[in-house]
């Protein structure tokens, strides 16, 4: 029935600041940024992977009552809106690392686990995002 | 609501993470507000308004999930246990242990396995609720 996974959301609050962010400090690559007037449609994905993009969606607009946009913006600060993804390396240290020196505030530092080393971070928002290497 | 919510949201998830990290160590209101960037005074106030319990009892929620977890994968004793995940006596452990779960340390044991799924995921389901019956903290 299906292919694959394409694209799937994140709120953020603010796009240029999540743009300085997932681009500037992540190294991710914008995938789409397109101003349509009443929204912007900004898309990131790992450098070489046009196959997945995230889409940095900012809460509001006619299709979100004022109120509800607050509600959002709540939830994400507070880390309880949910949407997250697990980034995979090959070096979860070094990229640990590197990340640290640019800013980055990690919530775990990269750990052993069954499945491989991974970390955990979360963007100027409060979204968590993971780092994992994955064992081979 | 405002920035200025949504930015004090935020220094009380800094917080919060800082106790998912750091549960063993003895952070205190003081230590926490100094994450959080905001008086102690208004911390713990700030923070049960944000996450609906105090700080105190969310560290105590983080450390005994963390208990249960080593209860369950290792054979280590409970006193070991106990100081590893932060408490500073077995009494309290066994105490703060009971109320939160509904059995002692030693009951609890006979649980299962770890379940192998990302830990942040592990984290905060498998993290012991907020019990009703539990007694108030402060």
């Amino acid at each position: 029935m299906f292919n694959a996974i394409t694209h799937s959301q994140m709120f953020v609050l603010d796009q240029d600041e999540a743009l300085d962010f997932y681009v500037g400090k992540l190294g991710l690559e914008v995938g789409a940024d397109i101003d349509f007037g009443a929204m912007r449609w900004l898309t990131v994905r790992v450098p070489g992977q046009p196959e997945r993009e995230i889409l940095l969606e900012r809460p509001g607009g006619p299709g979100m009552s004022e109120e509800t946009a607050e509600q959002v913006r709540d939830l994400v600060t507070k880390g309880a809106i949910g949407g997250w993804f697990i980034l995979t390396t090959d070096d979860c240290r070094r990229t640990h690392e590197t990340l640290l020196e640019r800013g980055v505030e990690f919530t775990e530092e990269p750990t052993e686990r069954p499945y491989g080393i991974d970390c955990g971070l979360r963007d100027p928002f409060g979204n968590r995002i993971r780092i994992t290497q994955v064992t081979a | 609501m405002n920035r200025a919510v949504e930015d004090s949201n935020r220094r009380m998830l800094r917080a919060r993470d800082a106790m998912d990290r750091a549960y063993a160590q003895p952070l205190d209101v003081p230590a926490l507000a100094r994450i959080a960037h905001v008086s102690e005074a208004h911390f713990s106030r700030t923070f049960r308004a944000t996450f609906g319990e105090s700080p105190h009892r969310y560290l105590q929620r983080r450390r005994v999930e963390r208990a249960m977890f080593l209860l369950r994968a290792t054979d280590r004793s409970v006193t070991d246990i106990c100081f590893e995940v932060g408490f500073g006596s077995l009494g309290t452990f066994s105490r703060t242990f009971s109320a939160i779960v509904g059995t002692s340390p030693r009951e609890f044991r006979r649980e299962a396995a770890a379940p192998v799924v990302p830990t942040c995921f592990t984290m905060a389901w498998a993290r012991p609720s907020r019990a009703p019956s539990a007694p108030a903290d402060d």
